[in-house]
């Protein structure tokens, strides 16, 4: 896989099909691969990488990439290509500026799904068949490959390839997912204990602004946490009010929206499990107004957005559906 | 949790021009009595409600916050209640999920005809703020005047 | 620095007997921005509001507040006060002390106490508000009416009798719609072309009214009182400057076997025709699909009989685009296919006819003479079944519709009337699940069907008909005599469903006028406005909005009228300037407002911006047309940027006001 996406990008740049190609390459570790633009196919083959640590998801990229001149080709995983057509429904994206190469994905791994594992320094990590072997200062170890993959993979719930021009790899589908079962679990909770849960998570929240600046659903011209006019201009939380505040404005703001990619949690450098907050809201609307996957489809009307005479009154939530 | 009987909570009330601001004043003009804790401020509609104001109204020392509008269908606008329906009850769940307790925040809707069901509701829905007490779940401390 | 007048009104003792006014005038006093306080007797009397206008010049006021009733009663009055004074009239904002407050709460302190709150919110918010100019926009003095059936006929002639030119968009070669193909109406049985024709005539005489026929919408552009529609007219391969409709060429026309469409395919018409004897306009068509000169270049027959030359083989269609202050819809209905109710063997015998191909069989211009005759057969038929409710009612709505098409029980008591009253050698049964009639004559009409005209009604439904020796056998259930029935009938009449014309749709999509699940338009209000649409401008008449008997479609298609020169006399529209205005610097242009706005007052243009580095970006950005907008605010709310907002009540006003009010 690794090669043929190589290949690709490089013959798809000499072959003048796009001026560019939006791809991932190393960072200071192997495993923290960032977001890159490559313009020739010297640089792609010196610089490009594509492996089990390639987990950002680069269609965002796309909406300032997309005004440029020339065309860019982009690899997108299957829950990538969700927030790409979710943009494209949005108008954020110039679709004919862009060469959509979807690469089919059996998940990826990250660091901190390998630490769990009780792996240190580790220096390097390769996949043979189902396996990961981890190259560690203190030698090599294998681990089963489905251990090591990130949590947000272990409940994917789509290997489709959206609106893609090519693919490399083979058309998945849907899966069956148990994405909400720790959604589920805090609803079970007491509101105390729910309380406490997120005070203690939020609580951990520097406001970096680092799952608001990758999330593919906020990408605003400008945030209403940075705009003076809006009246909630907030540049640190100084209080667990605005700690809240932040968190909850942007829930709301993605709802309906949310492809469920989790860049959020996957960049918080606090490991604040923020995909819970926009998850609960993907899972309510589901089951108050149908099911609805953002980014799925071009003619949908997001449930925020649309709505029936016979939705279900606030009163479901208020009135507390287990009593109060 | 004991009834403080010295609370005096604060309550905002926004209510739509066309049917529950005009349901309030009918209450008034029958001269129907609810608490002087609740403050009513006109929109023009309740999908002019945005979720930033109820948190603002936490955040400045509000204990409750409740949304009257025209009844699904008599929308002045035909569909403006039904987008805020969706919204509210998005918001008040999402406020659950995060521990925030469920009566602190309610949506009715309020014809203009019915003038005693809106002084009936700011009763109820007082009642049942006193019963949760002050708000601590979402106040801003700096905002606390006493 | 605002400076701002705070007035607080006794309203006799309305308000001064509950709330301390001249303490809350003190206190309003302290409130940062104001710079001057005061309370009176009538706030609203002459020397009340001259007190507010001395004091706005005096004090070189920049805001008022007026703490006095509900601004539903006086904002108005108190606007005007202000504008008279100088100021602009949104520069002012109306704390409701009364209503409120006065009237609800018994204790002095705590009323007075409230009444200061209430103010200071009102103060709070007038510090941001912005004066604000009542937009004017033109109005084109021309109407459009979508649909030439009575509903449009009637519309465009009441709108014409006023003095405004309209014109009448019809998709077929002839106006006259459903109307023209039914044979009697209910409850007066007087025959429906001898009521419609005259009104054809009138309409196609009428100086102020062009009839476009054979056309369709292709595109609206605009807004109330200046709609730029584009309408393409269809070629009919005949000049109609020069047809004199003498009909020689549908005689000469060698195609014969095309399926009649005003007959509903019930006997058979030319490749050239005029769909019926009083067509307006009384125009020969040519139909592409049958025409074998058209096919193939071999005929031409027509153009030899032709003595006027009116018919030209190489007519284009034709793009008309015409400006209108007003646009009617008047699309109709149609009769729902039935493929769907296959138990009622319509498909399977020429002898189960629906509602609509039994009224051409009665009628005198229709295929048999007016004769009741067999269509399979030609017999003379005396047991018929009418099946009411077919695809009408149904639950769930996956076969049918969930609504109740309403003129099933009065066409078909007129059916069953008219066949005891010609043929009094029948027997007729009626089958229902109720009989509706609510209507003026309407229920002593179904009387004189059952007790005079000694029709079966039969409260159950037809389970099965089954074509069996030349016969219909129908298996039914008698709800009231808790039996089956088996009758052997000659022929079934279904009452089919009616439902939107497939042309609302694509139409309504154009206009951005809203519809319900059923396809029907929605009216502005269900009961103080049902001939509008909630988009300005457009209104309803018809069955385009729900199902309708022609004296409802008759009062409704006025009533529209009445609207539209309403509108067609005003040189132009004040619009509210509480409108909403998107800040282009953070509009996304994702589309999440335009979606939820019920009038579609909302556009995109790109839109460049300097980028860094002297570059240029094109955006995506939202505009609203504030001629349409009426300020409802969901689009304030959908917007994740926070770029569009309100004016009047704007995101920071609101917030303001809650900041007053829990401070």
């Amino acid at each position: 896989m690794q090669d043929r996406v190589m290949e690709k990008a490089a013959a798809l740049l000499e072959s003048g099909v796009c001026t560019r190609v939006l791809g991932w390459k190393t960072g200071e570790f192997f495993y923290d691969v960032t977001p890159a633009v490559f313009t020739s196919a010297e640089e792609v083959r010196t610089q490009m990488v594509y492996n089990p640590f390639c987990g950002p998801n680069l269609s965002k990229y796309l909406i300032a990439e997309s005004r440029k001149e020339g065309k860019i080709a982009v690899f997108l995983k299957p829950c990538d290509t969700f927030s790409f057509v979710q943009l494209q429904k949005e108008h954020r994206i110039a679709r004919d500026k862009v060469y959509a190469v979807g690469v089919q994905c059996d998940g990826m791994i990250d660091m901190d799904s390998l630490k769990a594992l009780g792996l240190r320094g580790v220096t390097a990590a390769r996949e043979v068949g189902d396996n990961l072997i981890v190259s560690t200062l203190y030698g090599e170890k294998t681990v089963p490959r489905r251990e090591a993959l990130s949590l947000r993979c272990r409940v994917c719930k789509s290997k489709r390839l959206n609106d893609c021009d090519e693919i490399i790899g083979e058309q998945g589908g849907d899966l069956p997912s148990d994405r909400f079962a720790q959604v589920e679990a805090l609803e079970a909770m007491t509101p105390e204990e729910r309380f406490a849960f997120w005070r203690s998570e939020l609580s951990k929240c520097i406001r970096c602004n680092a799952c608001r600046n990758v999330c593919p659903a906020c990408s605003c011209e400008k945030c209403v946490f940075d705009n003076p006019g809006s009246g909630v201009r907030n540049k640190a939380a100084a209080d667990s009010f605005e700690e809240n505040l932040f968190h909850i404005i942007r829930a709301f703001h993605v709802a309906g929206r949310c492809t469920d990619c989790g860049e959020c949690s996957r960049v918080c450098p606090q490991g604040i499990p923020l995909h819970l907050l926009n998850r609960k809201l993907i899972k309510d609307m589901n089951q108050l107004y149908g099911p609805y996957q953002a980014g799925a489809d071009f003619d949908s009307k997001p449930p925020m957005l649309a709505f029936t005479p016979e939705d279900p009154e606030a009163s479901i939530i208020t009135n507390g559906r287990d009593g109060q | 949790m004991p009834v403080n009987e010295t609370f005096k909570p604060t309550i905002v009330a926004f209510c739509c021009n066309w049917c529950s601001y005009a349901g309030a004043d009918l209450s008034g003009t029958n001269r129907l009595q609810y608490p002087a804790n609740v403050k009513i401020i006109r929109i023009p509609c309740s999908c002019r409600l945005n979720p930033m104001f109820i948190l603002r109204a936490f955040q400045r020392g509000a204990d409750g916050v409740i949304l009257c509008g025209c009844h699904p269908g008599d929308c002045h606008y035909t569909t403006g209640n039904y987008y805020a329906r969706r919204r509210m009850t998005l918001l008040f769940s999402l406020l659950d999920y995060m521990g925030i307790e469920r009566g602190r925040t309610r949506v009715e809707w309020v014809s203009a005809a019915e003038g005693a069901k809106f002084a009936a509701t700011m009763n109820d829905f007082t009642e049942t703020i006193i019963k949760l007490g002050p708000n601590r779940r979402l106040e801003d401390l700096r905002c606390k005047t006493e | 620095m605002q400076r701002i007048g705070v007035f607080v009104c006794w309203c006799g003792s309305n308000i001064a007997a509950t709330v301390d006014v001249e303490k809350v005038a003190q206190t309003l006093a302290q409130e940062p921005g104001v710079v001057y306080s005061t309370h009176y007797q009538y706030m609203c009397s002459q020397a009340g509001q001259e007190m507010i206008q001395n004091a706005i010049r005096e004090h070189r006021l920049t805001g008022v507040v007026i703490c006095s009733c509900s601004p539903r009663m006086h904002e108005a009055t108190f606007r005007k006060t202000v504008e008279k004074a100088g100021l602009n009239p949104y520069l002012l904002e109306i704390a409701n002390i009364r209503e409120h407050c006065s009237w609800i709460h018994k204790d002095k302190l705590t009323a007075t106490e409230k009444a200061v709150i209430l103010g200071r919110a009102a103060i709070a918010k007038v510090q941001l508000n912005a004066p604000l100019t009542a937009g004017q926009s033109p109005v084109t003095k021309r109407a459009l009416v979508i649909g030439g059936g009575i509903a449009g006929i009637q519309t465009a002639l009441d709108i014409a009798e006023a003095g405004f030119p309209v014109d009448i968009v019809e998709k077929k070669p002839t106006i006259g719609g459903k109307m023209a193909q039914i044979d009697k109406t209910f409850p007066t049985l007087d025959c429906a072309a001898c009521i419609l024709t005259p009104k054809m005539v009138d309409a196609s005489q009428n100086e102020n009214i062009d009839i476009i026929s054979y056309a369709q919408v292709e595109k609206v552009q605009g807004f109330v009182g200046s709609f730029s529609v584009t309408i393409r007219k269809k070629a009919r391969y005949v000049d109609e400057t020069k047809c004199t409709g003498c009909g020689l060429c549908t005689e000469k026309c060698p195609q014969k076997k095309v399926p009649n469409e005003f007959n509903l395919g019930l006997d058979n018409r030319r490749a050239i025709y005029i769909p019926f004897a009083q067509a307006v306009p009384k125009v020969a068509a040519i139909d592409p699909n049958y025409c074998t000169m058209l096919k193939s270049g071999k005929c031409g027959v027509c153009a030899k009989v032709c003595t006027a030359g009116a018919i030209d083989y190489k007519q284009q269609d034709q793009l008309i685009t015409r400006e209108y202050g007003a646009i009617v819809v008047a699309t109709g209905f149609e009769p729902i296919r039935l493929d769907k109710f296959d138990e009622f063997a319509y498909s399977q015998s020429p002898d189960v006819v629906t509602s609509l191909e039994f009224e051409r069989l009665m009628n005198a211009a229709g295929p048999t003479g007016g004769t009741l005759l067999r269509p399979s057969d030609g017999s003379h038929p005396h047991t018929l079944v009418f099946v009411q409710c077919v695809g009408s009612r149904c639950d769930g709505g996956e076969k049918g519709k969930s609504y109740c098409s309403k003129i099933c029980c009065m066409y078909t008591a007129k059916h069953a009337m008219l066949i005891r009253e010609k043929y009094p050698d029948t027997e007729v049964y009626v089958f229902y699940i109720d009989v509706r009639t609510p209507g003026k004559n309407f229920d002593e009409f179904y009387r004189r069907a059952v007790e005079e005209y000694g029709v079966h009604y039969i409260k159950g439904m037809v389970g099965k008909v089954t074509p069996q020796d030349g016969k219909l056998k129908v298996q039914a259930s008698d709800l009231l005599g808790g039996r089956q029935l088996r009758i052997d009938a000659d022929m079934v009449i279904l009452a089919a469903a009616i439902e939107p014309d497939k042309t609302a749709r694509p139409l309504a999509t154009m206009l951005t006028a809203s519809m319900d699940t059923n396809d029907f338009f929605t009216e502005a209000h269900p009961k103080l406005r049902p001939v509008e649409s909630p988009t300005a401008g457009i209104f309803l008449s018809g069955a385009c909005q729900g199902p309708k008997d022609i004296p409802e479609t008759v009062a409704q298609a006025s009533a529209a009228a009445a609207k539209v020169i309403g509108l067609l006399v005003k040189d132009s529209l004040t619009c509210s300037p509480c409108t909403a205005k998107p800040d282009e610097l953070m509009c996304n242009g994702c589309s999440s407002c335009e979606k939820v706005c019920p009038y579609g007052a909302i556009t995109y243009i790109d839109k460049p911006f300097r980028g860094p580095n002297r570059t240029t970006l094109i955006r995506r950005v939202a505009q609203v047309n504030p001629a349409v907008c009426q300020g409802c605010g969901a689009c304030t709310v959908a917007c994740p940027s926070g770029a569009m907002d309100l004016q009047g009540f704007s995101n920071q006003q609101i917030m303001a006001e809650v900041d007053a009010i829990c401070r």
